[in-house]
């Protein structure tokens, strides 16, 4: 009993002595998981509000919706109203609200990213993989991609492993290098949108495009009738010269009818038919690749799939964004060498699995390296017909992986010195760099894995006494 | 009259006395459960973790496997953990069921501009809090008391469910 208490009152002490010495530096401690997400991110409100790293275009899309509403609504509005009926700007108001609405919702949601693996699932998910392929693996050379075959529905679906997030991709997921996440239900990353799609916004996706083709061609239809109104009283020109908006209002409502439209089309048929933009374009499911090539997650009837699509239940984010970090989510294993591996070092889940396991700090607020966007990003939305931003061949996705890979090493190599700290020496905790008054609170609410209930953390805490040797 | 003035003053107090026993042998009966539970952690610790992985085999539905794993042989019955695993599993499908509910709920929700989930909660929600409810009861009941702790998989992102191993270190720790 003495030992582990003493030792308990040791690291007490020099996190206490220390952390005068940290003050100075001042550095804003993170409060919220948002703030430490790994992702590529932009977190707004509190962590309310989630949107890509990229967000010019989406700043674009909104200039262009709502300038050319606001001209409509200044300059050919009050002329329809008064000649035609004043229903037309009514309805031109709801669709607008309804546009704008769904943009938000779409932008600002969370597409259904799946958090990372915490690090005792990482080890466990390396060691059975290993088992499985026999410990060749490792050593010099990369190890092969890993896949698991699952039959759904009497198709045979390859789930991919996914290198960054260190999990197998559930099916129909993918991994966005733009965001640098892992989406459910991945559809495709919509620059204009400044978001991926996925399975908690695919169908405010929808509505949007659905409703903004409404929308333009509701306000190309009638700015069209508005100048033709007018030049039958005063003459073309003259008409023309009195409502110089509608010009500019015809010109982006020509151009953009043809993409919009096209896309609500094609968004129809995807829906219809229950696949993603990811499946349509790498052909997954289309009878070219083999006679019985079927798509097993549809439902069989077109109606089906529209209600299941659109009026489906609507799942919650699975990252908790405004939640407090508790000291840390449970993460580290702390194998004796401290390094979680894939790729050079064999992982020692075994060790891990009978030495007690230990907190050592705070989720890693790894400053991700900037992954250069190599996947092409300028192709926007309204072409996504042909061409699409997010690496849809495996290859690039691979590609994008051995990127990562190759920078993963260093992280972890920064990691690994978190994880020894605790275990061989006390002393130097300001390696850490989240900031020592985390250093005080992980000693004492280490291992908080569960943090269902107040008992359970108190339990927690008379467990880690004795656990912090 | 004064008997009975005599018995409500003998008997008042006695059920006076005898509610705050009662409530008191009920307050120390958790308080010995939640006590112990802590001593039983305080003697504890956690030697290991064990993941139950998704089953994808119906889709993309929650599912988890049923297979159960060999760390667990010795600690639970595998009736049990099959039950309590197909117990959640059923619970996940009546999340992810799309039915009448889910579109009477996925219009109303589309009509108001999805504004009604400011003060409604989906039904999934609904059935996350109840899955969180079971698992707690779970633990509380048949885990515990055995060394174990099953994690929510919605901590986990709902890939996996953790169960972790605590292992007695009573004898041990012998001083």
């Amino acid at each position: 009993m003495p030992p582990p208490m003493k030792q308990c009152e040791y690291s007490q002490i020099t996190t206490q002595s220390s952390s005068p010495m940290e003050s100075p530096k001042k550095k804003k401690i993170p409060r919220k998981k948002w703030e430490v997400f790994p992702g590529r991110n932009k977190f707004h409100c509190d962590g309310r509000l989630m949107m890509a790293r990229q967000t010019g275009v989406f700043y674009l899309t909104l200039v262009l919706i709502v300038v050319t509403s606001g001209l409509f609504f200044a300059f050919d509005c009050p002329f329809l109203a008064v000649t035609i009926t004043p229903v037309i700007p009514a309805i031109a108001g709801i669709l607008f609200f309804f546009v704008m609405g769904t943009l938000l919702r779409t932008s600002f949601s969370d597409p259904g990213v799946l958090p990372r693996a915490t690090q005792d699932e990482a080890a466990d998910l390396e060691r059975q993989i290993d088992i499985a392929n026999g410990s060749g693996s490792g050593g010099g050379y990369r190890p092969p991609p890993r896949t698991k075959e699952v039959i759904i529905n009497g198709q045979t679906v390859k789930l991919k492993y996914c290198f960054t997030c260190k999990i197998f991709r559930p099916p129909r997921a993918s991994h966005c290098s733009l965001c640098d996440n892992c989406v459910e239900r991945f559809d495709h990353h919509c620059p204009w949108v400044g978001n991926c799609v996925g399975k908690r916004n695919y169908r405010f996706f929808y509505m949007f495009i659905l409703s903004l083709s409404f929308l333009t061609v509701f306000i190309f239809a009638f700015v069209i009738t508005h100048v033709i109104l007018r030049s039958q009283k005063t003459g073309f020109l003259n008409a023309l010269k009195d409502s110089p908006a509608s010009v500019l209002e015809a010109v982006v409502c020509f151009f953009s009818v043809w993409s919009i439209l096209g896309l609500s089309g094609f968004h129809t048929y995807l829906i219809s038919s229950n696949q993603t933009t990811n499946e349509d374009i790498k052909g997954s499911w289309s009878n070219k690749r083999s006679k019985d090539n079927y798509n097993p997650y549809s439902y069989g009837n077109i109606f089906t799939n529209c209600c299941a699509a659109l009026c489906g239940p609507l799942p919650p984010s699975l990252i908790d964004r405004r939640g407090v970090i508790q000291s840390d989510t449970p993460q580290s294993v702390a194998a004796p060498n401290g390094i979680t591996t894939y790729g050079a070092t064999q992982s020692q889940s075994n060790m891990a699995a009978a030495t007690p396991l230990l907190q050592s700090e705070s989720s890693p607020t790894n400053e991700e390296p900037h992954l250069p966007g190599k996947m092409t990003i300028s192709s926007p939305c309204a072409t996504l017909t042909l061409g699409q931003p997010t690496p849809p061949p495996s290859t690039s996705n691979l590609a994008t992986e051995t990127i990562l890979t190759d920078t993963m090493p260093l992280k972890e190599a920064c990691e690994g010195h978190h994880f020894l700290t605790p275990e061989e020496a006390p002393s130097p905790p300001g390696m850490l760099t989240p900031g020592t008054p985390l250093n005080h609170s992980h000693t004492m609410h280490v291992l908080n894995a569960v943090t269902q209930d107040s008992m359970h953390e108190d339990s927690v805490r008379g467990l880690v006494k004795l656990s912090s040797v | 009259m004064l008997n009975s003035l005599l018995y409500v003053l003998v008997l008042a107090p006695g059920v006076f006395l005898l509610g705050y026993g009662l409530t008191g042998i009920l307050n120390l009966v958790i308080l010995c459960q939640t006590h112990c539970l802590q001593d039983l952690r305080q003697n504890t610790a956690l030697a290991s973790k064990v993941f139950i992985q998704r089953d994808y085999s119906s889709g993309t539905v929650c599912q988890f496997q049923t297979k159960f794993p060999s760390e667990l042989e010795t600690r639970i019955d595998r009736q049990q953990f099959e039950e309590t695993i197909r117990v959640l599993n059923n619970l996940y499908a009546e999340a992810e069921k799309v039915g009448g509910q889910s579109y009477v709920e996925g219009c109303l929700a589309c009509l108001t501009a999805y504004t009604i989930f400011l003060c409604m909660e989906t039904h999934y929600e609904k059935v996350l809090k109840k899955i969180a409810k079971y698992i707690q009861e779970q633990n509380e009941k048949m885990y515990a008391p055995r060394g174990l702790i099953i994690v929510d998989p919605i901590e986990r992102g709902l890939r996996v469910i953790e169960i972790s191993i605590y292992e007695d270190r009573s004898f041990n720790s012998a001083r």
